[in-house]
């Protein structure tokens, strides 16, 4: 019996969200009483063994180079063969992209029961209980997992990674990697910016701002606090951002501890996808948008003129002239 | 196992969902166990309507030999839905007779189905707007040995060769793959469409045929319903004072 994590990384570097799946699956085997242990395929560039003061024993790595491009069919294969050799009973995924695409496959190998989406630690005094996210950030739903393993795949920044002391043992896995059916052509990573699932602080612009112009103010405030950018769903609709930053009920849904929203009305399917963060501020001219029913802090005014005057402020604070 | 089927004709399986109307009420009832249905719409979830299904259509409209399917897993309640998906385009639909929310549930009900039905190419929407599982794809994909791309922003055919963009952690990757293959469809991958009328005529006489669930047993089932708890109210600061609200975001909120 013991928990393992799925550890996931990019351009040598584990992604944030894995911390927290580490810290989450440690926690998770403190209330079990077991230990936690990592699963990496490919290589990073930073010290594995380090990892253990998120709180797992060992790391089981396969370090060959073909994987660290993601293919979630051999990646399953692989995941699902290293928990039943370790006696796992619980598998944590981060519910990023990497995540949704791998887990599902995991669960039908293993016949797993699975929860994606998870935003706290599992209640475990009758059964095994998770919480997670549903109708879109607007409610959520306590689900019983009832199969011998368990697969829990936890949400973006909703579990904070806590570090402590510790080294992890490092071994290496000796399974086949398979080859895979899908080839990839090309990719691109935007690098240098925070994305947008991981951010903290999200800046966020709507119709209001009237036109792609406009968006020099935005980026120079998000840069500022080292946010990432985003917009509803009209402004990627008329190409003024790309579809990537387009956030809500069809887009990207995140949970930042601050989300800016600049000229947005507010509208349902606009909140869907943001209701989550911790903290919203918003700044609309007209003192009637549904956004401010969702805010914990608001000005009412003219983005023209308040975020020029918040970007000063901003530069203040950080004792930037 | 799937074949591409020897007869040069495509064959595409959609898989549709029944969800709230975006703008439903959210409520639960029975000691909050149950989502209160009482007046609300119910819609083909976006994601399969506005871009798996349309896709397929587009497919069908380049070579009109290609034969859509369309599959729902749900109670009797589900067929105004997938009548309208049929207003849409596609063939034919199959409804399998269970009411589930346990992914690994609804998976192998596709996945029964799709076992002999020599699909080349299997659409899913991203996720459902209800559930939110985005595992669906993932799940009838692995259960049929067959490759998945997640969260597809285009896709093309060449023959019997996908190539397809899809969204990964920070960025895009395209792929390109053989067929048969299950991919799940986000925007991007096609633009909403609406109904015309011949469509919805041609709806009323397409095959919608209804099967009896395989024996499967659900991995998970909802104990409760929660909704959050409500904000405390917004906290305004006046127009002229901006920077009083980089000093309550700092200092209070210890949002940075
Ligand atoms: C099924 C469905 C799914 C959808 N999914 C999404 C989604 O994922 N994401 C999404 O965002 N939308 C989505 N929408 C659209 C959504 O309903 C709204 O239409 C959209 O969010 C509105 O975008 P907006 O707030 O930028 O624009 P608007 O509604 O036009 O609002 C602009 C706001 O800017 C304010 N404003 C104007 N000028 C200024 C100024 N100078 N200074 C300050 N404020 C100003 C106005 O008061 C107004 O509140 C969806 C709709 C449907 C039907
Ligand atoms: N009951 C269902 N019947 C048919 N297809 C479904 C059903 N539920 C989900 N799907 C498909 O699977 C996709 C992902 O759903 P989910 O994994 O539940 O978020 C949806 O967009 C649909 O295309």
């Amino acid at each position: 019996m013991s928990v393992l994590v799925f550890i996931d990384h990019s351009e040598g570097h584990v992604k944030k969200a894995s911390l927290e799946a580490l810290s989450y699956g440690a926690a998770l085997a403190g209330q079990l009483g077991t230990t936690a242990e990592g699963i990496i395929l490919g290589t990073v560039t930073e010290d594995l063994a380090a990892l253990g003061k998120y709180g797992v024993k060992k790391i089981h790595q396969l370090a060959q180079e073909s994987l660290n491009h993601l293919d979630a069919q051999v990646y399953a294969r692989i995941i699902a063969e290293a928990a039943v050799a370790t006696g796992a009973n619980v598998l944590i995924f981060s519910n990023n992209l990497s995540g949704k695409a791998v887990a599902p496959r995991v669960a039908v190998r293993l016949k797993a029961g699975l929860v994606s989406g998870a935003v706290a630690l599992p209640n475990i005094s009758n059964g095994f209980v998770v919480k997670k996210n549903v109708f879109s950030g607007k409610a959520f739903a306590n689900i019983s997992l009832n199969s011998p393993i368990k697969i829990v795949s936890l949400n973006p920044n909703a579990f904070a990674p806590k570090a402590g002391e510790g080294q992890a043992a490092v071994a290496a896995l000796s399974i086949q990697a398979g080859t895979a059916k899908v080839k990839v052509v090309s990719a691109t990573q935007a690098t240098g910016q925070v994305p947008l699932t991981e951010a903290e602080i999200v800046v966020s612009g709507g119709r209001g701002l009237k036109g792609p112009e406009n968006w020099g103010m935005i980026e120079e405030l998000a840069k500022l606090l080292g946010a990432a950018t985003a917009c509803s769903r009209p402004v990627a609709d008329a190409h003024w951002r790309p579809h990537n930053e387009h956030v809500g009920q069809t887009g990207i849904a995140i949970a930042p501890n601050l989300y800016i929203a600049i000229g947005i009305s507010g509208a349902i399917q606009h909140l869907a996808g943001v209701n989550r963060s911790k903290v919203i501020a918003v700044i609309n001219k007209d003192p009637e948008a549904p956004f401010f029913k969702a805010a914990d802090y608001g000005i009412v005014g003219d983005a023209f003129e308040v975020v020029p005057k918040l970007i000063q402020a901003v530069k203040k604070l950080k004792g930037i002239a | 196992m799937l074949t591409l089927n020897s007869f040069g004709i495509m064959k595409i399986l959609v898989c549709i969902s029944k969800t709230p109307d975006t703008t439903a009420k959210i409520a639960f009832t029975q000691n909050n166990t149950k989502f209160a249905t009482d007046g609300v719409q119910w819609i083909i979830n976006p994601y399969d309507e506005w871009y798996a299904l349309v896709r397929a259509i587009e497919l069908k409209e380049k070579d009109p030999s290609t034969v859509i399917h369309l599959i729902t897993v749900g109670a009797a309640d589900a067929e105004p839905i997938i009548r309208k998906a049929l207003a849409l385009g596609g063939d034919e639909a199959i409804r399998v007779n269970a009411d589930s929310h346990d992914s690994f549930y609804i998976a192998s009900q596709i996945a029964a189905i799709a076992k002999d039905g020599n699909y080349d190419l299997i659409f899913t929407g991203k996720e459902t707007i209800d559930y939110n599982g985005s595992s669906i794809g993932g799940m009838v994909a692995e259960l049929l040995d067959l490759p998945y791309i997640s969260l597809a922003t285009k896709f093309d055919l060449g023959g019997t060769t996908a190539t397809v963009v899809r969204e990964i952690e920070g960025g895009e990757e395209t792929d390109s793959v053989s067929l048969p293959v299950v991919v799940s469809c986000q925007k991007g991958v096609a633009e909403q469409r609406i109904p015309n009328m011949k469509g919805i005529m041609s709806a009323r006489t397409k095959p919608l045929k209804v099967v009896e669930p395989a024996a499967v047993e659900p991995l998970t089932n909802v104990v409760s319903f929660e909704l959050p708890p409500a904000k405390a109210g917004v906290k305004l600061v006046p127009a002229d004072n901006p920077e009083e609200l980089i000093r309550l975001l700092h200092e209070e909120a210890k949002a940075f």
